[in-house]
């Protein structure tokens, strides 16, 4: 993408993105705790993905591939208009395939592909603190979290198992991080919470209307928060296949024909069905 | 053909962007941004106040850009903000040294130095002046020409002279009486909220900061509900002026010499409240704005004495008032509910259905 030569490399200035590299080490340092930042206002809206556009604009250099991608799709336009803010600013290399980005900023999933030991997932968060439900204030939910005092959140969870009969949330479901801190895995779908259990790659988190960077670095044990006798369940994709690439087993975005009112389900991961429809498509899972 | 699911956004956010500039060009009267800085202050000065940003210029350029929308414009100046170096800090200012052009007390009948009513809506009856709908410049400039004359004139015959507008404090005379709870003088290094994480608690210093930044219609809203029954009982304000300040930084060749790099107008307000919670004894609020917005800046010294207080009153939580009233934060969150929610949709869709599944597969068992 052509640079914009008006601003800094990136946009932010360069003490602005020094500094913002210092938090994501502490958080990489003590995988799952909140770092506080000093948030830097964008021109995209707090709420819109402006705490992984920091965190991106600060580790990006100019020889990287970005990807970005909003509820699994590059297409959509909220991705679209990342990416271009991102592109212009840095005139880097952009790319739809997973496996081809070093940095790959994402909105509510993580890629169907694995990610590899030299990438750099973004994820946008819009409420970094699990304990939220638990006390509304910042100042308490820190110390519940310096005490390692996590009752509320499960009776929580207890709670909504008596309400829903399950104990798992829809998105967002929390994780335990390194055994250590109870971690928001931004709106994920749980479908995509094994993931970040003992993976290659670098996860960063970014809130940066809530001013919180943190950090699930390779092979950190991630275990999803449930009852001994309540297993972790994924969505259940079962019976499903997709109707551009005939992928099974993956994360489906669901939508019914206007005309026949006819249900069908379509890879969410929009790179991914690409790529399979590219070498071929309509091919096995593998 | 079956359906075929939203894509090209890149196309639909070009068309979109086309669009506005069609809206924003509507008519056939150029809009200059001298036109809105100049007779379009007042939001001008709300726009540089919840941005903190004084640039008159620019809050107009950003208001022409936008349509003349408050959040937009805000939006734009914080954004071009954050690609500025900071080179220099200012000199403290005080209040006291304020040139002022406005400057009342609700708790004097008469103070030294005068009440000055200054430019004020507060007196005006709110009826539309439909003169005004066929305006003449030229006899406006005439006029503006008469009244410069005549103060001209008023100056002139004033045997001191001009004076610099500078007035004590209405609130120095009660402080010399001790009448006021003792506040020991703070000259710690301020906290900036704009370059750190707001601390909690919040230093005195972040939670001024952050109230003379906030939308003016969410702290307008807190304060009176504040008074209104939720908070403390009423205030009195003490002193509220509006007027303008020097602006110096250190010179960095001469030591202890400094450079004038400007002024700006505030507001400035110090309000009469209870000491404690329910009990007897005169504490400050204090409230400063850019501009002139009476308004926000009582709010501000009413919740400032809120949050001090610490009452079971929401208007002493301090994350409840803090973390709310950035017009960037909460018009950028409430926004987002436009993003798709598609993948969080569908795992909401699967733990209903898994309840119903459950659910019937109960009923044949």
């Amino acid at each position: 993408m052509e640079r914009n030569l008006n601003y800094n490399f990136a946009f932010l200035d360069e003490g602005s993105k020094r500094e913002i590299r210092r938090s994501i080490l502490h958080a990489i340092a003590i995988p799952g705790y909140q770092v506080p930042f000093g948030s830097r206002e964008l021109p995209i809206g707090r709420g819109w993905g402006t705490g992984g556009i920091q965190i991106t604009m600060s580790v990006i250099g100019p020889d990287d591939t970005l990807k970005v991608i909003d509820q699994g799709s590059d297409d959509s336009v909220n991705a679209v208009s990342i990416r271009k803010l991102i592109g212009t600013t840095t005139g880097v290399k952009t790319t739809t395939d997973s496996a081809e980005a070093d940095i790959i900023q994402s909105r509510h999933r993580i890629p169907e592909e694995p990610l590899r030991a030299d990438q750099v997932l973004v994820l946008q968060v819009p409420q970094p603190e699990p304990l939220r439900s638990v006390d509304p204030h910042e100042e308490v939910t820190r110390r519940l979290h310096g005490d390692g005092e996590y009752t509320g959140i499960w009776v929580n969870l207890f709670e909504r198992y008596l309400q829903t009969g399950s104990a798992l949330r829809g998105a967002d479901h929390p994780v335990l991080t390194d055994g250590r801190y109870v971690m928001n895995p931004s709106p994920i779908p749980r479908y995509d919470n094994p993931k970040l259990d003992h993976a290659e790659c670098l996860y960063l988190f970014g809130a940066g209307r809530e001013k919180k960077i943190y950090a699930v670095p390779p092979y950190t044990k991630v275990e999803s928060l449930t009852f001994d006798d309540q297993p972790f369940r994924r969505e259940d994709m079962s019976g499903r296949k997709c109707r551009l690439c005939g992928a099974e087993n993956v994360y489906f975005d669901e939508f019914f024909d206007a005309a026949t009112g006819e249900r069908m389900f379509q890879c969410s991961d929009s790179g991914f069905c690409k790529k399979r429809r590219e070498k071929g498509g309509n091919c096995h899972e593998e | 053909m079956a359906y075929v699911a939203v894509t090209g956004g890149q196309e639909a956010i070009a068309a979109s962007i086309e669009l506005l500039k069609e809206y924003r060009s509507e008519g056939e009267l150029a809009l200059e941004i001298s036109v809105i800085r100049d007779r379009m202050s007042l939001l001008v000065d709300r726009i540089m106040s919840e941005a903190g940003l004084y640039a008159p210029d620019y809050a107009a350029l950003a208001l022409k850009q936008c349509e003349g929308s408050p959040e937009e414009a805000v939006f734009l100046l914080r954004a071009y903000r954050s690609t500025l170096p900071r080179n220099y800090t200012s000199r403290t200012v005080f209040g006291s040294d304020m040139h002022v052009r406005r400057r009342i007390s609700a708790a004097f009948k008469d103070v030294p130095g005068g009440q000055i009513l200054g430019p004020t809506y507060d007196y005006v009856h709110r009826l539309l002046d439909f003169d005004l709908k066929e305006e003449d410049e030229a006899e406006l400039e005439a006029w503006r020409e008469q009244v410069k004359q005549e103060r001209r004139e008023e100056l002139d015959n004033t045997p001191d002279g001009a004076s610099d507008g500078r007035i004590p404090r209405v609130l120095d005379m009660l402080r010399q009486e001790g009448l006021l709870e003792q506040v020991e003088q703070d000259t710690s290094e301020p906290c900036d909220v704009t370059m750190e994480k707001l601390p909690l608690p919040p230093p005195r210093s972040a939670v001024l900061q952050t109230l003379s930044r906030a939308d003016t219609g969410y702290i307008s809203g807190l304060a009176y509900g504040d008074i209104r029954g939720f908070g403390m009982a009423h205030p009195t304000v003490g002193e509220l002026r509006y007027g303008s300040l020097e602006i110096e930084v250190d010179y960095p060749l001469g030591e202890g010499e400094s450079w004038y790099v400007g002024e700006v107008c505030v507001t400035e307000v110090e309000s009469l409240v209870s000491a404690k919670p329910g009990g007897d004894g005169i504490g400050i609020g204090y409230g400063c704005v850019f501009g002139r917005n009476d308004t926000k800046a009582i709010s501000m010294s009413i919740l400032d004495r809120a949050l001090v207080l610490d009452t079971d009153s929401p208007t002493s939580d301090a994350e409840f008032v803090l973390l709310h009233g950035d017009c960037l934060e909460m018009n950028g969150f409430l926004s987002h509910l436009k993003l798709p929610h598609y993948v969080t949709f569908q795992s909401k869709l699967d733990s209903i259905r898994n309840k119903k599944r459950s659910a019937e597969h109960g009923t044949k068992s």
